[in-house]
């Protein structure tokens, strides 16, 4: 297996060649403004070097574009919602518990009909193919382009939002359609948001997608492209451009995959010290642990399946107060490299202290050579201390566990921590998040209730599901691995009923695609 | 009808009572997102919600008892809607041929807790600072009413694909238990219903008063110290003088469903001044016996509330999950449920749990 593992971040793309599960090079490139410029001359300089100019199985990209759109309030378009239940939740319609701000701009029409389902599958109501027709007629007239369709207790029988494509496909056959089964779990609510927030990033998608495409022909590869999603497995490019909220919390879980990779742990602490934060997750079976419940995305409520993280405002580019020692939360940012005192600027940084303290050799040493030893030893056990809090916050085992320290702040990381049974740094660990793209796999899911089974027969049914779910979306069967199952019965509900989601996730199918010889 | 105080309610205080209401659900009765949000929409246009006190009340002033009632996760799709609940009201209404002074819930705990206010908002009358049960029950027969031996029926139920149902007479609060849960499963197991009217006298005789202030000032509590980043367990503790039973990781789940209920433990594996030790929660619907290496060390009708140990926020049965740091929190239960009667229908045997009740706290500690 060849593949190259691209990480867009906000300040560096980074680019890495994996060679049967090794990292062969690697190379750091600012990003830049356009995105593919970036991603174009990241390629480069990695396929310059004549070790990585091999043709590759495929190129991974890990990317915060989306996400950054939704929480920057940038490239997002108008968006008409269908909503189909009534006469069900009708006091709160589409868009209800959004942000003001980030509603007005999304918020095209909002249609509200009769249909859906109960939750053992009978019909809800018949669905109003009548007004799907009027409500597909008004999108048209007034020229909306992307449409989200959420009908009640669709993860169980979609029926009612496929028919309501195949309707908006005949009147206005222009608009893309997102669907919220696709997207979502039972929770109408955070189902119906997913869904809009898919919707209102659909173009977006499409010239991103393509933009990226563009890099790598430029470059000269002809292996596919896939993109990573936010549970640490890849969707293929055109899932991405269908569903670019997959990929929202795709840099943190990048960062996790790649340094339980390249550490060769599978449970773990791992702490990715960047410019700014520092993320503190736990490993699971090789996975990021999931947040438990909601998680909000630029103030709106969604259930995607995100890691359970802890960002901290400490990180390289933390500026450090005097009187008491304080290190961050306000960080230089990007602008580490002129405003830093080892890169000839006036702010004392966190980066400083390490210079001074010697963990690390960047930039002019001499220039912190006359800091107060108190200050530096004071800066560096405040780190200690947040550090040691909040990984402990995380933590879910009462035992020592190792710690994983990633990223290019990682030196912040003292090597002893309580509660941890030993502190990994490895090799590549600065370009972990783009390792993480590049070694991410294929996953399906399945989330659904079931009723008059045993739990095992249950889990069973479910398990075959998310597995054709996986082999669709690109995976090899054979390698198909369980990742997490939970099942719950349903309290009042007769047949013995039971919800059960699972999660199957396992190595990429041979492409049969390879760069001509 | 005489004049009496009535009190605005505040979106802050509904804010706080969403908070405060999940806590007071002792793991069951479900999110109180949801009327929340309904209630946020109400009070956007123009609506207002007033606080009555129980004690207010004319002995023959009627009041409507409102539930929502079936399965959480059947509500996640159902989205709560403020006008079903009112719709149940007045059916009531129609049936008895008389108008309701007020309305309150039947229980305090989770989504329920708003539901009074719902319906108030579209009825235009006030909401009884009171409840049923002081917390949440699994069973319609675990009030305090039902203690009170008062009289179980009618109950209507409404879905607002138009169907209404009356349960017109029952010989018992089981019965009423029995008859509506069937005809809640086939609205799809959730219904809007509005249980037995009460009087004034009956309200004021075996309501559980002041519940409504309660969660409000139990939110405030947790939302306060949040906001200040202090320990927001630790106030609610010293604002409601409740005890502090475990602080832990949950390790285990086991659920099953059983006569339509969901049962099952949770294990908590101890941390901090607990470490070394497990506590087991054994649960129908709500929380009801909590056990320190295997000994019974709090049981219902005390609250058993486990919460979020980082945000003070509860965490019901339902959501539970293997992983999260919680810290389980004892508060006193209202004398009428820890009365020799009372414990007949909530005290841990009317659960199956083969105990003798033994509080927590002092008669003095539980204000009997």
């Amino acid at each position: 297996m060849k593949r190259i593992g691209i990480d867009v971040g906000g300040t560096n793309t980074d680019a890495v060649l994996i060679v049967d599960e090794k990292v062969v090079h690697s190379v750091k490139r600012p990003t830049t403004a356009d995105v593919t410029t970036g991603i174009l001359d990241a390629l480069r300089a990695l396929r310059a070097n004549p070790v990585a100019a091999v043709p590759v199985d495929a190129v991974v990209i890990g990317t915060t574009h989306f996400i950054n759109a939704v929480v920057q309030r940038r490239h997002l378009q108008k968006v008409a919602a269908i909503r189909i239940g009534m006469p069900a939740s009708a006091s709160l319609p589409p868009f209800c518990d959004w942000p003001a701000d980030l509603a007005s701009l999304v918020s095209g029409e909002i249609f509200m009909l009769e249909g859906g389902h109960d939750y053992d599958g009978r019909p809800f109501m018949p669905l109003d193919i009548a007004g799907l027709k009027a409500a597909a007629r008004k999108i048209r007239d007034a020229g909306l382009r992307s449409v989200a369709i959420c009908s009640s207790f669709s993860p169980l029988d979609p029926s009612c939002e496929t028919t309501a494509r195949e309707i908006l496909g005949e009147i206005c056959p222009d608009a893309a359609v997102t669907l919220s089964h696709d997207l979502g779990r039972i929770g109408l609510l955070e189902r119906e948001n997913a869904a809009l927030l898919n919707a209102a990033l659909n173009d977006l998608a499409a010239t991103t997608v393509a933009a990226f495409r563009q890099a790598i022909a430029d470059s000269g590869l002809a292996a596919p492209l896939f993109l990573t999603q936010n549970d640490g497995t890849v969707m293929q490019a055109e899932i991405a451009t269908a569903f670019p909220v997959m990929s929202f919390a795709s840099g943190a879980t990048n960062s996790m995959r790649g340094a339980a990779h390249l550490s060769g742990l599978h449970d773990a602490m791992v702490v990715d010290v960047g410019g700014t934060t520092s993320d503190i997750g736990q490993l699971r079976h090789g996975f990021p642990r999931e947040a438990n419940a909601v998680v909000e995305v630029g103030g709106v409520r969604t259930l995607f399946r995100m890691p359970d993280l802890l960002s901290i405002g400490l990180g390289g580019g933390s500026h450090v107060e005097e009187g008491p020692v304080r290190v961050g939360p306000v960080s230089v940012g990007y602008k580490l490299t002129s405003e830093a005192l080892v890169f000839g600027g006036t702010r004392l940084t966190a980066t400083d202290i390490a210079v001074a303290a010697g963990l690390l050799d960047v930039g002019d040493r001499s220039r912190v050579a006359a800091l107060p030893k108190a200050l530096v030893e004071g800066a560096l056990s405040y780190a200690k201390r947040k550090l040691e809090q909040d990984v402990d916050r995380m933590k879910t085992e009462a035992g020592d566990v190792p710690l994983l320290a990633v990223g290019g702040g990682a030196f912040l990381v003292p090597d002893r921590l309580p509660g941890i049974s030993r502190i990994v740094r490895v090799p590549h660990g600065d370009c972990a998040n783009a390792v993480g793209a590049a070694i991410a796999q294929v996953s399906g899911e399945a989330d659904q209730v079931f009723r008059e089974l045993s739990r095992e027969e249950a889990i069973a049914a479910a398990r075959g599901i998310a597995e054709d779910r996986a082999v669709q979306a690109g995976a090899e069967r054979a390698s198909l691995k369980m990742v997490d199952v939970e099942d719950m019965p349903i309290a009042y509900l007769p047949g013995n009923a039971l919800r059960v989601r699972v999660r199957v996730a396992g190595a990429i199918a041979d492409p049969n695609i390879h760069e001509a010889a | 009808m005489s004049e009496v105080a009535l009190k605005s309610i505040s979106l802050e205080e509904i804010e706080a009572l969403a908070v405060g209401a999940w806590i007071l659900g002792t793991g069951g009765g479900g999110s109180p997102y949801l009327g929340l949000l309904n209630l946020r929409r109400l009070y956007a246009d123009g609506h207002r919600v007033q606080l009555m006190s129980p004690l207010d009340l004319a002995d023959d002033d009627w009041v409507a008892v409102v539930s929502n009632m079936g399965a959480p996760l059947v509500g996640q799709e159902r989205l709560a809607d403020s006008r079903n609940i009112a719709r149940a009201v007045r059916m009531q209404e129609e049936i008895n041929g008389f108008k309701f002074r007020a309305v309150m819930s039947v229980e305090i705990g989770g989504g329920n807790g708003m539901q009074a206010l719902m319906a108030a908002a579209h009825l235009g009358i006030p909401v009884v600072d009171a409840d049923c049960m002081g917390r949440a029950f699994p069973e319609a027969q675990m009030t305090s009413v039902a203690i009170g031996g008062l009289r179980p029926y009618p109950c209507t139920l409404y879905d607002p694909r138009g169907i209404e149902a009356v349960v017109t007479k029952v010989p018992s609060w089981k019965w009423m238990e029995r008859v509506s849960r069937k005809i809640c499963v086939e609205m799809g197991s959730i219904a809007s219903t509005s249980k037995a009217p009460r009087t004034g006298r009956e309200v004021k005789d075996w309501g559980i008063h002041f519940t409504t202030t309660s969660a409000i000032r139990i939110g405030r509590a947790v939302q306060e110290a949040n906001r200040r980043h202090e320990d927001p367990i630790a106030a609610l503790l010293a604002s409601e003088g409740g005890k502090k039973l475990f602080t832990g990781k949950i390790v285990d789940v086991a659920r099953r469903t059983t006569e339509g209920f969901l049962r099952g433990s949770a294990t908590v594996e101890g941390s901090d001044e607990d470490r070394g030790d497990k506590l087991k929660l054994s649960f129908q619907n709500e929380w009801v016996v909590a056990w320190r290496n295997d000994e019974a060390i709090a049981m219902s009708p005390d609250l058993i509330c486990v919460l979020d140990s980082a945000n003070g926020h509860a965490v019901g049965t339902e959501t539970v999950r293997y992983g999260q740091r919680v810290t389980i929190v004892a508060l006193p239960a209202p004398p009428v449920l820890t009365s020799p009667r009372g414990l007949e229908f909530v005290g841990p045997r009317a659960f199956g749990y083969d105990l003798e009740f033994r509080s927590l706290f002092s008669p003095a500690e539980a204000g009997a």
